[in-house]
């Protein structure tokens, strides 16, 4: 246990050194954020979308009890920007893309392409990890925008169209009562949790056992691994940071 | 089951041989010389000393000597699982063994820099036992990946080198757009080995560079290997079971049992060897010093 946290520490620690030491290949970063950020757009919208809708109907739900339901739009925006967006964005992200890292990684490892790198003068860390951390921490954040705009808009919807809302003071609440930090600090959080996805992928992949079976283990811990990260890290971040 | 680790045999006329495993001098090396002129290279380009390295419990090198000198083919011949591709990861430092040394140039590589060790893989190349290309790239730039990434040729000049390398090895152009995927196992081999060869190293590992191919190509593949070694003068280290090739392509050859180099020679000295084990292994015969350990019905 103590000897996996030490190798996780150095493995993070060459990480983010080859993160920031030239050469940066452009290409690859690229090549990254197309793959984590563009092909997740989907998923984490879909998400949105419905938890957005879904917020709507329970706050309106419990409102009803307290004759609050004027509130439904404010609490939504509130939750799908400070929490929900940031978060369900980053398990979604993690499930797709920690997975996706750490298979890919794996079965370079059993199949020998990462020394094959290393012997063609090329190091793994700069090449195959630095490229994937940077596009996850730069893309995380640009999801969650989206993020937050279509929960937003999935709150709006359901609002008007089944629980008799107007379009326009359900529009104007929104837009009064969010402030920036409120977005701002969600922002600040999938960046980390990009972070943590892309981390948890390489490290697992690349330290992955022999054979199909250890590519397997290793896809599942990467997982496993980073959705947890993400939910500690959450709430570090909110208690320690985000809280007034 | 554990029988007696066989002892070399006494020196054949020729060369002169390193000492036995433990053995302590080295006269040959001029490694003790305080001021080593940066001109004149060792004749001994790669040098192994008591390598050991084990896997757990299980011990794969065990105090394993090799000298190979600058500009020769050295072939290791040996049976399956005894540690032949385990010694050239060792000396590439994608293994780090537990004990012993690795003189390369007259230069300590175990527990060097990665740095150092990047500077000297530049001039390296190795072919992997199974391909080990590089499914996210296509042929070609598989072949003009060391070019590019490891010596920042530009790409067009890069393409043009990968071609002709997957020429040499009796690839056409029309392989060169396909993925490694969409080849057969022996094109994969030969792919594996254009990259090899792509940035003309000094120093070339074939990890088993004639296996899965036809004898017809297999004997092209050996041209190619004999001339890397004569006409470009590098220094290669091959491992391969099939000692036709092995004949080929070695000056020197060596063979590995339990770890241990059992038995080292020139090449054309390999059938008079005088040593059990390496008849046994060029005759290919179940009877012998060497037992398999498995199941006789
Ligand atoms: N990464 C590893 N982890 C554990 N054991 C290993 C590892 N690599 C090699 N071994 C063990 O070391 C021994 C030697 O392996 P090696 O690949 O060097 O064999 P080889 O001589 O190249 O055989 P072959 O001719 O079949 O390729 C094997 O018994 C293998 O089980
Ligand atoms: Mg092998």
């Amino acid at each position: 246990m103590c000897a996996e946290i030490g190798r996780l520490a150095i493995f993070t620690r060459n990480s983010v050194w080859h993160c920031f030491a030239p050469p940066i290949y452009l290409r690859l970063i690229l090549q990254q954020m197309l793959r984590i950020g563009y092909n997740s757009l989907p998923v984490v919208g879909l998400t949105a979308f419905f938890t957005g809708g879904v917020l709507a109907l329970q706050i309106y739900i419990g409102g009803t009890r307290f004759n609050a339901e004027s509130l439904v739009s404010s609490i939504v925006a509130l939750g799908i920007t400070r929490e929900l967006g940031p978060v369900l964005a980053g398990l979604m992200v993690a499930g797709r893309v920690s997975a996706a890292i750490a298979a890919e990684l794996g079965t370079m490892r059993v199949t020998e392409q990462i020394d094959a790198l290393v012997t063609l003068s090329t190091n793994p860390f700069k090449y195959l990890v630095a490229p994937r951390i940077i596009a996850a921490v730069l893309c995380l954040p640009l999801l969650v925008a989206v993020a937050d705009t279509i929960g937003i808009m999935g709150g709006w919807i359901v609002g008007v169209k089944s629980l008799d809302f107007n379009s326009s003071v359900y529009i104007k609440n929104t837009v009064d009562f969010l402030e920036f930090g409120d977005i701002f600090s969600g922002l600040v959080k999938s960046a980390v949790f990009g972070f943590i996805i892309a981390l948890m992928g390489c490290y697992h992949g690349y330290n992955s056992g022999g054979g199909a079976q250890g590519v397997g283990k290793a896809t599942t811990n990467a997982v496993v691994s980073a959705s947890i990260l993400i939910l500690a890290a959450n709430y570090a971040l909110t208690s320690l940071l985000f809280t007034t | 089951m554990d029988t007696e680790t066989p002892r070399k045999i006494p020196p054949p006329p020729r060369k002169p041989l390193p000492p036995p495993p433990g053995g302590v001098v080295q006269p040959a090396v001029p490694a003790a010389d305080p001021t080593p002129a940066p001109e004149p290279k060792s004749p001994i380009h790669i040098h192994l000393r008591d390598l050991h390295k084990s896997f757990g419990p299980k011990h794969v090198l065990n105090g394993l000597n090799l000298e190979v000198p600058r500009g020769e083919s050295v072939v290791i011949i040996g049976g399956s699982g005894t540690g032949k591709s385990v010694m050239l990861k060792c000396i590439l430092g994608i293994l780090v063994p537990d004990q012993g040394s690795i003189l390369v140039d007259d230069k300590e590589t175990v527990g060097q820099s990665a740095r150092a060790r990047e500077a000297m893989l530049r001039h390296f190349g190795m072919l992997f036992q199974g391909a080990a290309l590089f499914d996210s790239l296509s042929v070609w730039q598989n072949v003009a990946f060391g070019l590019i990434q490891g010596r920042k040729m530009r790409r067009d000049e890069a393409k043009d080198i990968a071609f002709t390398k997957l020429a040499q090895v009796g690839l056409g152009p029309e392989v060169g757009e396909l993925s490694p995927a969409e080849l057969s196992g022996g094109m994969q081999k030969r792919v594996g080995l254009a990259r090899a060869i792509a940035a003309d190293p000094d120093v070339i590992f074939f990890d088993e560079p004639t296996t899965g191919l036809d004898p017809i190509m297999a004997d092209v593949i050996n041209d190619l290997i004999v001339k890397c070694v004569k006409e470009i003068g590098a220094t290669a280290v091959s491992i391969t079971h099939d000692m036709a090739s092995a004949r080929k392509i070695a000056d020197k050859i060596a063979m590995i049992y339990k770890g241990e180099i059992i038995w080292e020679g020139p090449a054309d000295e390999v059938d008079n060897s005088g040593n059990d084990h390496v008849q046994q292994f060029i005759n290919g015969s179940a009877e012998g010093p060497i037992q398999m350990e498995v199941l006789k019905p």
